[in-house]
This record gives C-alpha cells, structure tokens and sequence, in this order.
C-alpha cells in the first residue's frame, strides 16, 4: 500500500519536473549579455598578505592610506575604521593623534549644544564625507560613493578587483553596442560589472607626493590603496596566520599520537581472532 | 541493547560507590560510551562521522554563546555588531570564523552521516526510531543555519531571507497570513530579525535534546555495521572504551585540523562577498543564492520552471523542495529489502552511486544563475532524485537478488584477516 502511495507520488514529482525540463529544452538558450562578453575578471596582484604566510607590507599599506585620505576620502568613507586602529600600521601615539586631529568630526558645541564639528581624536572613527545618501548622490552624479572599509572583502577577489577598477579605465571598444556605450557622467570600465562607472578615473599620474619617495604612478598608487583596504578590510590577517600555524602543528601532533594509540589498542583484535 | 557479555559498572571507590546510590551518572555514562557498551568490532571510518557531529554541535553551541555575548539583534546595528567582533572583541574574528566555517564542517560531517545510512541500511528494522529523530536533527540544523546565517544582515543575509519566507506565500489560501504572522511584517526586517535570533539561540538546544533520544534509540538495539549482519555473540563486539573512544579521538584530531586549516587560512572561501554589503532593500543582487550546504534543495526548488495540472510552478517547486527530505522519513518503509548493507546488493548499489551523482549535480547546479544549462541539468538530477526514492528503492528491494550474507561479524571479520585462524570463532 505504501509502496503504491509512493510509486504515484514519485510519478507525479517526475512527470512535472519532466513537463518543465520538455518545455525548457524547446526553448533551451545559454543566455549571453553584452556585460558577459564585454566584462574582464580581475588582474593579477600580489601583496604581502597574499597566501599562508601573508603578513602586512607596513610601508605599501602606509603609502596606501596616504592615497585613501588625499584622493578617496573625499567622496569614499571608511566608517568602520578608527583612528586608534592606525597603530597597527606602525604609527606611533603622536603620529596617530596627528592624523585624527586633521579630520574633522561630528561634535556638539558644549555650550549651546549645537551640531558642529570639531578636531577628530583616537577613538573617533573616520568621517563620513557627505551628511546623508541624499547628499552624496547630488555631489556624485546620483551615485552613492560606496563605504571602502570591507570593500576588500565585499567582492569577488577585492583586492585585484580595486587594482583593476582603478587601472582599467579605457576607451569604449568600437564594437561595445550602442546601448552599452556609457552615458551622459560615466565612465567605461570593463571591470566593472555594469561595464559603464559613474565614478570618474580618480588617479594621475604623481597625484600624490608619497612621504617614502616613492614614484607615484597610477599603477603604483592603486596597488598600494588595494594593499590598504586589505588591511582595512582584515586587520587581524597577521594575528590569524601567526595562530594558525602553531594550532595546526599541534593538531598535526596530537592526530598522530592519537592514530598510534589507536594501532596499539587495537593490535590485539587485529592479530588474534578472539 | 543488553547484550549479555557487556561489562557491568562496578564502582570501586567508597565515593562513586556513594554517588551511584544516589545518582547513577557515572554508570549512564559507562553504560552508553563506556566499556560497558559493546559495538562490533567491523565499523568502518564511515561510522565515525555520528561521533564528529556531536563535536561540531558543541563547538557550535560554545561558539555561539561567546558570539551573543557581543552580538546585537537590532537591524540598524546588527552589521555593526558582527565588525566589532571581528575588529575590536578579543579573538572575537577566531570566534566569528569557527562558527561559520563549523557551520559548514557540521554540514559536511551529517551529510557523509546520512549518506552512509543509505549505503548501509541504517534505517532499517529495528534502528528507524534512530533514523527518524536523526530526519528531524537535520531539519532543525537547516532552520538553525538558516536562520544564523540572516543575523548579520548582510545582503545575502536579507535576499535569502526575503527568498525563502517568499516561499510561504506560495502556500494557498493561508499563505500570505501566514508569511506575515512569520515575519512580524510585510518583509524580512527588525521583527523577523529579532526572532530569528531568539529561535537561532534556542533551536540548538532543541538538537541536543532530540540528539539524546537518537543516541538512546541506537544504543537501545546497539549499533548497525558493515556487513548488516546482526550482533550474534561476544567475539563480535569490542566495548566501546577503549577501542571507539580511540577510533573517534584520532579522527576528530583529523577533522579539527581540516576545520583550523579552514578558519585560519582560507575562513571566507566558503561564504559570499556580497555578505560584507549590508543590507539594502533597494538593492537586489544579482544572483541571490544561500550557503552552499542549502544548494541542492535549492536547485530542486529552481527546477520546476512550468505550471502542472493545477499546482503553479512556485507551488510545485516549494512542495519538492521540502518533500525532497520528507521522504527520507518513509525510506525504512520503502525499502523492504531484508538485507541491510549495500555490500551484499549489487543492484542497489548501483543506483545508490548514480543518486550520488545526481546530489553532486544538485549541489552543482545550486550555486549557479538560474539560467541554461544549469536548469536543464537541475531537472534531471531532480528527476532521478524523486525517482530514487519512490519509485527505484522500492522496486529494486522486491526484485533484486542479494549476494550471500556472511554468517556472523565474526566470520566476516576472519575472512577478511590475513594469517587468521581457519577455524571458526567460537
């Protein structure tokens, strides 16, 4: 009985998947966008922190923070970063208060309790360049300026993703359709998803004058802001590879001793037949 | 099971003396992972994975308690909550990392359980009260994971959400009252998020509670094995100190290594970027997809793409989705073959590996756009899924023509030794 139940139930599950797999297969088309065609995966990078030993290049993620506050705070906040949290990059107590001070945040005048702003301090975070949505769309050709802080995270490879995005601006190729061309206020870039960015290319050729020395170039500079979201993305990438290891050595260790206790235990069973 | 050879606790301490007057928990305790409990002596690695599920449970549930110390359910700073512990929490990301990489290790380890319950004949005669409550463990692990997975209320946690309470809307009639009693409102928000908080901090306690019963209902038999053939005498068994207890530590040392290799060096392979977005209403992302442990049902509930009499395509899709594991709970019903293990039937076996490959497809596919071919390969591997199960299992336990059984473990255990005694155990 039971067996009949499910023999018609089965026949039912199976014929309406099959009706939906006939109808499907008359119509059956791998679907190609122009954005499928068009769009690049990733460049190549490789920064310190890349792979099972990757520790933090101090000096390149120093360089690219440099580049993140004269060129991408004014329209990209990192929100979830605070000031203090910039010691880990080699700062010191003086240096770290120095480059609070420089921005400006939030603050209530103590007096009247009016909104102002005010020199910001270690424990602040680092500020929001527009007051609200509503103002970064009117100053950014109605498009929101992403948070940079998890960028690194919050795209496939993120790190070679940035590299690329800020690198692969170029001319729309001739035989990009027209529909696909970028419009009035954006910008191709076939690393994009969408193909067509709104944010215009951000960097110049020695833009920036990096306190190392080292040579500017656009290709210098987005390697070096990719390095620096990494870290503002992963700031605990050191501490996590430097537990790993000593965590799988001992496992490794203990797995063994506990495999060679196992043989022994049951040597007796193994051999003799009682 | 009473097997009569099993060692008997005889407590020789004055105190454990004292306690097992009072309370016998020393004597549970031996009789159920002790020497007092006997298990044959041919279990496979395959039977060590029940073992490591328990152990995940725990990692989970430890965890998981130190996480809510830190974490808020509020949608405005739940995101926030989760950054702060990775950020500023002391060892709050090897906390963050463990519990979603144990996630998936718990997913991994109850799926090769299961999968050696269908080779090997586990739900049968007398262990379906095991296989039953185990059905029930793995439903309650897929709320559990579904609903931990909202809380950090990234965009996938949002997206997934809205998907899958979308899906009550499909039910007709109360479907829509129903969605919303859910949710506490029209869409996944604060409400929806705040109790699926509370349910995520309960719902593995419920496990636990069900996981006790299920050990009881195994141990109540004892323990299935390699060959399907029962228990007959003492040189089949071996207690369970010190010889499972050893087997289980060794591999959990294995596991644990995998699940480090993965929390320190590689914790976000297996989650989606798109989860370090918070959320946005406003935003869909391009392909919502949920973890990958939900991927086969998933790609089942995708594979129905037509209307059939009179159930919709939505409808059609939802009803698989859940019944594609409801019919696990008719399995020891369906499959009226006497014989257990699927080493001793050629036919079933066959058609257990092509069920293999169809679950590999479906896991495939389920990761994948909703376009061709993936679609067309989701069909087929849903159908072979359902037809397994209802239509082959049954059919093949009548018909097929099972190899010879060996006569006892022991026997089987002798035949396969080098250098053993030709003579039989006694």
């Amino acid at each position: 009985m039971i067996r009949i139940l499910s023999i018609l139930v089965g026949l039912f599950f199976t014929v309406a998947v099959a009706w939906s797999l006939l109808l499907g297969a008359i119509n059956f088309e791998i679907p190609h966008t122009v954005e499928h065609e068009f769009h690049k995966p990733p460049k190549e990078l490789r920064l310190a922190s890349d792979g099972a030993f990757g520790k933090f290049d101090r000096q390149q993620v120093q360089r690219g923070f440099q580049v993140y506050k004269e060129v991408c705070a004014a329209c990209h906040s990192l929100r979830l970063v605070a000031f203090r949290d910039l010691a880990a990059l080699g700062y010191n107590e003086a240096e770290v208060k120095a480059i609070a001070a420089g921005f400006q945040v939030p603050g209530l005048d103590p007096n009247t309790g009016e909104a102002n702003t005010r020199p910001g301090t270690p424990t602040d975070y680092f500020p929001k360049p527009f007051a609200n949505d509503i103002a970064a769309r009117a100053a950014n050709n109605n498009a929101i300026p992403p948070d940079l802080s998890l960028m690194a995270k919050a795209r496939h490879d993120g790190a070679a993703y940035v590299y690329s995005l800020l690198t692969g601006y170029q001319d729309a190729p001739a035989n990009l359709p027209e529909a696909n061309r970028p419009g009035e206020g954006l910008h191709y870039n076939p690393y994009f998803a969408n193909l067509n960015l709104a944010m215009a290319p951000p960097l110049n050729e020695g833009q920036i004058t990096y306190s190392d020395g080292t040579k500017s170039s656009v290709d210098q500079m987005s390697k070096d802001v990719a390095a620096f979201l990494v870290w503002t993305a992963e700031p605990k990438l050191e501490k996590r590879h430097q537990t790993g290891w000593p965590v799988l050595l001992f496992l490794l260790f203990a797995t063994v001793l506990g495999f060679l206790a196992t043989q022994q235990i049951w040597a007796d069973k193994k051999k003799k037949k009682k | 099971m009473s097997f009569p050879w099993a060692n008997e606790y005889k407590p020789s301490h004055p105190f454990m003396q004292w306690m097992d007057e009072r309370l016998p928990v020393p004597r549970l305790v031996y009789n159920a992972v002790g020497a007092g409990y006997p298990v044959p002596r041919n279990l496979n690695y395959w039977w060590n994975f029940g073992f490591m599920a328990l152990i995940c449970l725990t990692i989970q549930i430890v965890t998981g308690i130190v996480l809510a110390m830190h974490y808020a359910a509020n949608a405005g700073i739940a995101f926030d909550s989760v950054e702060h512990i990775m950020r500023d929490v002391n060892w709050g990301w090897l906390m963050r990392y463990v519990h979603a990489n144990g996630a998936s290790a718990f997913f991994v380890v109850i799926y090769i359980h299961i999968f050696r319950g269908f080779y090997y004949g586990s739900y049968k005669a007398p262990r379906e009260m095991v296989w039953l409550l185990g059905v029930v463990i793995f439903l309650l692990m897929m709320a559990t994971a579904f609903m931990g997975y909202v809380l950090p209320w990234g965009q996938m946690s949002f997206w997934g959400a809205k998907v899958i309470t979308g899906l009550f809307g499909a039910i007709p009639l109360v479907g829509e009252p129903l969605q919303q009693w859910l949710l506490g409102g029209f869409a996944p928000g604060n409400a929806a998020l705040n109790r699926f908080f509370s349910l995520h901090y309960l719902l593995p306690f419920v496990i636990v509670g069900v996981v006790v019963l299920h050990i009881w209902a195994l141990h109540t038999p004892g323990s299935n094995n390699p060959t399907g053939v029962p228990v007959k005498s003492e040189s089949d068994t071996v207690p369970f100190y010190p010889y499972f207890i050893a087997k289980d530590g060794w591999t959990v040392g294995a596991f644990l290594f995998v699940l480090a290799a993965l929390t320190f060096f590689a914790p976000n392979l297996l989650g989606h970027p798109d989860n370090y977005i918070p959320a946005n209403p406003m935003a869909t992302p391009a392909h919502i997809v949920p973890e990958w442990y939900f991927w086969p049902f998933y790609a089942i509930l995708r594979a129905f793409t037509q209307n059939f009499l009179f159930f919709d395509a939505k409808l059609l899709g939802v009803l698989a989705m859940f019944g594609s594991i409801l019919i696990w709970f008719f399995l020891p019903w369906l499959d009226k073959s006497p014989v257990r293990s699927a080493t001793y039937r050629p036919l079933y076996r066959k058609f257990f590996w092509v069920l293999m490959v169809a679950m590999a497809v479906l896991f495939y596919c389920g990761g994948k756009p909703a376009e061709e071919p993936y679609v067309v390969m989701s069909q087929l591997a849903t159908l072979y899924y359902f037809a397994h199960f209802l239509i082959i299992v049954p059919i093949v336990s009548s018909i097929e023509r099972p190899d010879p059984l060996p006569y006892s473990i022991t026997e089987a255990v002798l035949d396969e030794d080098e250098g053993a005694a030709l003579s039989p155990a006694q």
